[in-house]
């Protein structure tokens, strides 16, 4: 419109710089994931079974949708994923707050407690389950043997053979790794917190109780937001811990979505349906995701600024 | 400072513990566990190097690891410096965009990615899982990076310019020295992301010749039983490189983790 104008030349000349400097990026982006995500929706309305390929891939509309929504061992899927979501970030936020308190007070072996904090969380998932699997297996066992000494048990347990226990050393190992995390999150929400607001509660008399609910919860809530966001959607796609740890079972009975939706994929080679799957899971997490950023762009307008 | 010693007590007792048992004899494993053993072997460690050869996913894991972390803080970076310093229209669609890339689930893209690299004959091999990480680690990379460049001064690069330097050239030379640091915390993280990486790994790979490390580890089979004591050197040996670069980069990594979420 303006051309001649040196401003704008400029400007169009920054925009030229910056789409080449991105455009790398954002192509295998685009390459590696969102085509992919298009080709998963585009495979869920097809039959295509890899073990009988004389079938071909016809279309099959919502079958295999209708398939899933029937299908028991999906609807416990997503509830052991939804029981597993809810306790393990239900735990890991108390606990987490627990200790960003006490951490954002100075003390001595800050990088220690960092680095204690740290180690578990860089570790692989699946090295964590099986530390944690090797814990609680075998009647001679660390876990069976202390619980046995501090007289809790009177005869060793079986923690994998039925599913109320095979879900304690899930969640503990999910707690053990993944809290440090959270209370790193919530504790750099803290630092933000202005020393003065405390100041100014004592002052006016607010007992320590009344700090941390009317001063320290309302000012962090964006940060357990966030940290809520990041929790609950990787929870909702654990995979690498239970298959380590419990492989699913027994029976079915810890199986969570995204280890249904690989036996599908890989074990039974349903690629029509697990890709179904896949569809739902991603439509659970894009829409979880969506609440809580709601939440959170409400948080940030209209609480902080 | 009590609920800070029981959390370091806490962390550190299950590594504690499979170091303890990974120098145990496998027939004492379960045996009246004591906490200091008198009795400690090297068996474990010798069957994993010369009778399973995990040095294999040993090795596969750093080119793959190694690869994947290249690609992505090299075109990553680029991206991430015209994200968070030029100004050019669709960016915050483009932030969007990459951040939500970054949360999706890696389940939702297995299906087709293991069709498309069946047909590009690409099962069991390193380009067969060095693209599919790249799903979740150029977002992370460049998601950290824009982290890193937008705490840069902005100052120097249009001191650099107002001196006659083109904007690439002050990018090259002004601000990637001044970014080495964060470039370095990025590449740790998107390097140990790709290290424990599970479920890609596990789908696209068919025998131990281009398993991983966690793949390996979690196949593990003896003949009659589970075979506690390697998979617990196994354990100690794919956590050892991890841990200990995370150690010494701990103070940037926590910044790196916690800038990122926090202004997101």
């Amino acid at each position: 419109m303006r051309g001649a104008d040196p401003i704008r030349g400029v400007e169009r000349q920054e925009a030229r710089l910056a789409w080449g400097m991105v455009l790398p990026a954002i192509g295998t982006i685009l390459l590696v994931a969102l085509f992919p995500l298009a080709w998963t929706a585009w495979e869920s309305v097809h039959l295509h079974d890899l073990r009988m390929p004389w079938l071909g891939r016809p279309f099959i509309g919502a079958a295999n949708y209708v398939e899933a929504l029937g299908d028991p061992r999906f609807w416990g899927a997503l509830g052991h994923t939804a029981f597993f979501a809810v306790t393990s970030v239900g735990l890991e936020l108390i606990l987490g707050l627990g200790l960003a308190l006490a951490m954002n007070r100075a003390f001595r072996g800050r990088g220690l407690v960092r680095a204690a904090i740290l180690v578990p969380w860089a570790i692989p998932t699946v090295v964590a389950g099986l530390l944690w699997r090797f814990m609680f297996a075998g009647e001679g066992g660390i876990v069976n043997q202390t619980l046995l000494d501090l007289g809790l048990l009177r005869e060793p347990l079986v923690w994998f053979i039925e599913a109320e226990t095979a879900w304690v050393p899930v969640i503990l190992a999910d707690v053990w790794k993944t809290t440090p995390f959270v209370a790193l999150l919530l504790l750099a929400g803290l630092q933000n917190i202005d020393a003065s607001l405390y100041e100014a509660a004592r002052i006016d008399g607010a007992s320590a109780w009344g700090q941390f609910r009317h001063v320290t919860l309302p000012l962090l809530k964006p940060a357990i937001l966030v940290a809520l966001i990041f929790r609950t959607l990787d929870a909702f796609r654990v995979f690498d811990l239970i298959y380590a740890l419990t492989g699913g079972g027994p029976g079915t009975s810890t199986e969570p979505i995204a280890l249904y939706t690989f036996n599908a994929l890989l074990q039974n080679l349903r690629f029509g349906y697990g890709s179904a799957l896949s569809v739902i899971v991603f439509a659970i997490t894009f829409s979880l995701a969506l609440i809580y950023i709601r939440l959170l762009g409400g948080e940030l307008t209209g609480g902080k600024r | 400072m009590v609920a800070l010693i029981l959390l370091v007590v806490a962390s550190a007792f299950p590594f504690y513990w499979a170091i303890v048992s990974s120098f145990t004899p496998e027939s004492r494993l379960f045996q009246a566990p004591s906490l200091f053993p008198a009795h400690l072997v090297l068996d474990h460690y010798r069957t994993l190097f010369n009778e399973r050869n995990f040095w294999v996913p040993v090795r596969n894991s750093l080119i793959v690891a190694g690869t994947t972390t290249a690609f992505c803080v090299a075109i990553g970076g680029l991206c991430a410096y015209a994200l968070a310093r030029l100004e050019f229209r669709g960016k915050s669609l483009l932030l969007g965009v990459i951040l939500a890339v970054g949360m999706f689930p890696q389940i939702s893209v297995v299906s087709p990615l293991y069709l498309v690299l069946r047909q590009l004959r690409l099962i069991n091999t390193f380009p067969g899982l060095i693209l599919p990480y790249l799903t979740f680690a150029m977002p992370l990379t460049i998601w950290l990076l824009v982290g890193f460049f937008r705490q840069l001064p902005a100052e120097l690069e249009e001191a650099a310019m107002v001196d006659g330097a083109s904007r690439l050239r002050a990018f090259r030379e002004v601000i990637v020295p001044l970014a080495l640091p964060g470039l370095a915390t990025t590449a740790i993280l998107t390097f140990v992301y790709s290290w424990n990486e599970f479920l890609f790994a596990l789908s696209f790979t068919l025998g131990p010749e281009r398993q991983t490390v966690p793949v390996a580890i979690a196949l593990f089979r003896g003949q009659y039983q589970v075979p506690w004591g390697q998979i617990l050197a196994a354990a100690i040996v794919a956590t050892a490189p991890v841990t200990l670069l995370v150690l010494a980069f701990q103070r940037r990594i926590v910044q790196g983790l916690t800038a990122g979420a926090v202004k997101g």
